[in-house]
């Protein structure tokens, strides 16, 4: 099948549709202007960070690393993302096998509620935790007897930060798992298989590059989360500073240099999460192409 | 009935992520709501209606629009080149798109306000003309065009690749020259798209703190953007003033992905006729 169509196709780039394109000129004039937007928008920032983290020479690059405040964000980043992309990443599982393997009613409520930290301002996903634990908020009393602390503290951090991320993993998995449909899990369970057998061998392998994809995001928005976790934090130097609040810091200290420094650990991240969600992005189609052909048959 | 519960979890799954959400969503949106009524209804018309709070209303709502705009315009242009034309970088243009989804708020705010800033970079080129841009309102598009940027590119982007070629050459065939077979044929199929994008990008900007906050010089009455304003209320521990600004903004929001479900459901109702 692959070769008799791929003759065709291919004579058909070699010879671009003359009547449905445009003329060379215009041609030239839009890639002209999208070229100038994304690298104004796009390419500057990236290349200033790491133009900028650098200007000082790589003496000052480095020693912004041996400051012990950067150092503990640092941890801290990685602390508040180990607790809350492993939560989100259950969350999305469980989320996406009852929305896309049943039908129930508030189904459709439960997939706007997902989709909620997507739409709201980060402040606000802040906001509400201080609200609910902050010290005149509904459990500010109780917290205070208990001599147990949220809001400016690590749970806080790491609450705001499971609210801004848990959408991620959920909104990779549904529209695939939906895709494939249950014709094989049905088959494993006319088979005898149990729930956990069907999930771990049949499931789990259909959708592991959308599950990727999911986390690869979810960890993304877990270590750069800014805006609700600058709200819950306090901004205690070495106790409750992330990464991004730490280059807020340095950078209204006019540190730039160290600012840039840690800036580009976080942008060197954004473009490792680029490639690796574009690769799982593309092997997550091949899934959804692969269970569309198997299906094949049936419908026609 | 019976048919669709064949397979086992569904009281795990379902009971799981329903308790789930319950914790980390409902519970504290409700507290949201008490608060913000817990001041009665006098405190919160008096603290949503304040001067100070209305202008941060213009620059949030407002340049949020002009950004979410000029984002539809150019955003339709880099999505048509993106999948009709080759060129050399082409594929890593287009994944580099994805960049405001992925680059941390706090690392494009510094760096959007480096670039901007009177001694920097564009800002110096422009200090002679006598255009600041940053920690102006001018600094604040330009930062939530950044963050806006992808989604009008990725709404468009696949009603792009979907578009049947013989239509265009149906038009073509049919005496019409490439401008009025855009703007007649293509057009007309692409714009519940590029509405949903720009309502999209519209939501996002709207919300935006991380790169706004440092480009934007926060100037009571010019420059200061409503979650900032949110933001030094909780400072004070005025929380039900917090509470109440927090709700106008959720409001807003809520319009925002009404208006852009409407526009969906629109575009699958005329898939369906075509």
């Amino acid at each position: 099948m692959a070769g008799a169509t791929s003759f065709p196709l291919h004579s058909q780039r070699a010879n671009p549709r003359r009547a449905t394109g445009e003329a060379a000129c215009v041609r030239w004039i839009l890639t002209g202007i999208t070229l100038v937007f994304l690298a104004l928008f796009l390419l500057l920032p990236l290349f200033v960070v790491f133009q900028e983290a650098f200007a000082k020479g790589y003496q000052v690059f480095f020693r912004a690393f041996q400051d012990p405040y950067t150092l503990k964000s640092i941890q801290l980043t990685l602390l508040v993302a180990a607790i809350a992309v492993p939560l989100n990443t259950v969350f999305g599982l469980a989320a996406a096998w009852s929305l896309t393997r049943y039908r129930f009613p508030g189904r459709s409520f439960l997939i706007t509620l997902i989709d909620l930290p997507l739409w709201v301002s980060p402040v606000i996903g802040g906001l509400i935790y201080v609200l609910v634990f902050g010290s005149h908020g509904w459990c500010g009393p109780l917290l205070k007897e208990l001599d147990w602390r949220i809001i400016f503290a690590v749970p806080g951090i790491v609450l705001a930060t499971v609210f801004v991320t848990f959408p991620f993993v959920a909104r990779g998995l549904i529209p695939l798992m939906q895709a494939q449909g249950i014709k094989e899990e049905e088959a494993a369970l006319s088979l005898g298989a149990n729930g956990w057998q069907i999930f771990w061998r049949i499931t789990l392998p259909k959708i592991k590059w959308g599950l990727l994809y999911g986390i690869i995001l979810c960890n993304a928005r877990a270590m750069g989360e800014f805006g609700a976790v600058s709200v819950v934090s306090g901004h205690i130097r070495g106790k409750t500073n992330t990464m991004p609040l730490q280059i807020e810091i340095l950078y209204n200290e006019y540190q730039f240099a160290p600012a840039f420094a840690v800036a580009s650990l976080l942008s060197l991240l954004a473009l490792v999460t680029l490639a690796l969600k574009t690769y799982a992005e593309w092997r997550a189609e091949q899934q959804l192409a692969a269970a569309a052909r198997e299906s094949e048959p049936e419908t026609t | 009935m019976g048919k669709r519960f064949v397979l086992p979890g569904f009281g795990l799954t379902l009971g799981y992520s329903v308790v789930y959400l319950s914790l980390i969503v409902l519970v504290p949106f409700s507290a949201l709501l008490v608060k913000t009524g817990s001041g009665g209804w006098e405190h919160f018309w008096a603290t949503v209606t304040a001067p100070r709070v209305v202008a941060s209303y213009q620059v949030s709502f407002g340049i949020s629009l002009y950004a979410a705009l000029v984002n539809g315009i150019f955003g339709v242009v880099a999505a048509w080149v993106l999948v009709r034309y080759e060129f050399p970088g082409r594929r890593l243009l287009d994944a580099i798109v994805d960049l405001p989804f992925a680059l941390p708020t706090a690392v494009a705010g510094i760096a959007l306000t480096t670039i901007y800033a009177p001694n920097d970079w564009i800002g110096e080129l422009l200090k002679p003309y006598g255009i600041k841009v940053a920690f102006t309102q001018l600094g604040i598009f330009i930062a939530m065009t950044f963050i806006g940027l992808p989604f009008v590119v990725r709404t468009v982007q696949p009603v792009m690749q979907d578009l049947a070629a013989d239509v265009e050459e149906a038009a073509a065939c049919l005496g019409a020259n490439r401008w009025q077979t855009f703007w007649r044929v293509v057009f007309p199929t692409l714009l519940p798209s590029i509405l949903t994008g720009i309502t999209l990008a519209y939501g996002r900007a709207v919300g935006e703190y991380g790169s706004v906050v440092f480009i934007a010089g926060n100037l009571p009455f010019k420059t200061e953007i409503t979650p900032l304003l949110i933001i030094s209320k909780l400072e004070q521990y005025d929380y039900s003033g917090a509470a109440a600004l927090g709700f106008v903004m959720l409001a807003v929001s809520f319009l925002i992905l009404l208006v852009s479900n409407g526009l969906q459901a629109w575009d699958n109702k005329r898939k369906g006729i075509a």
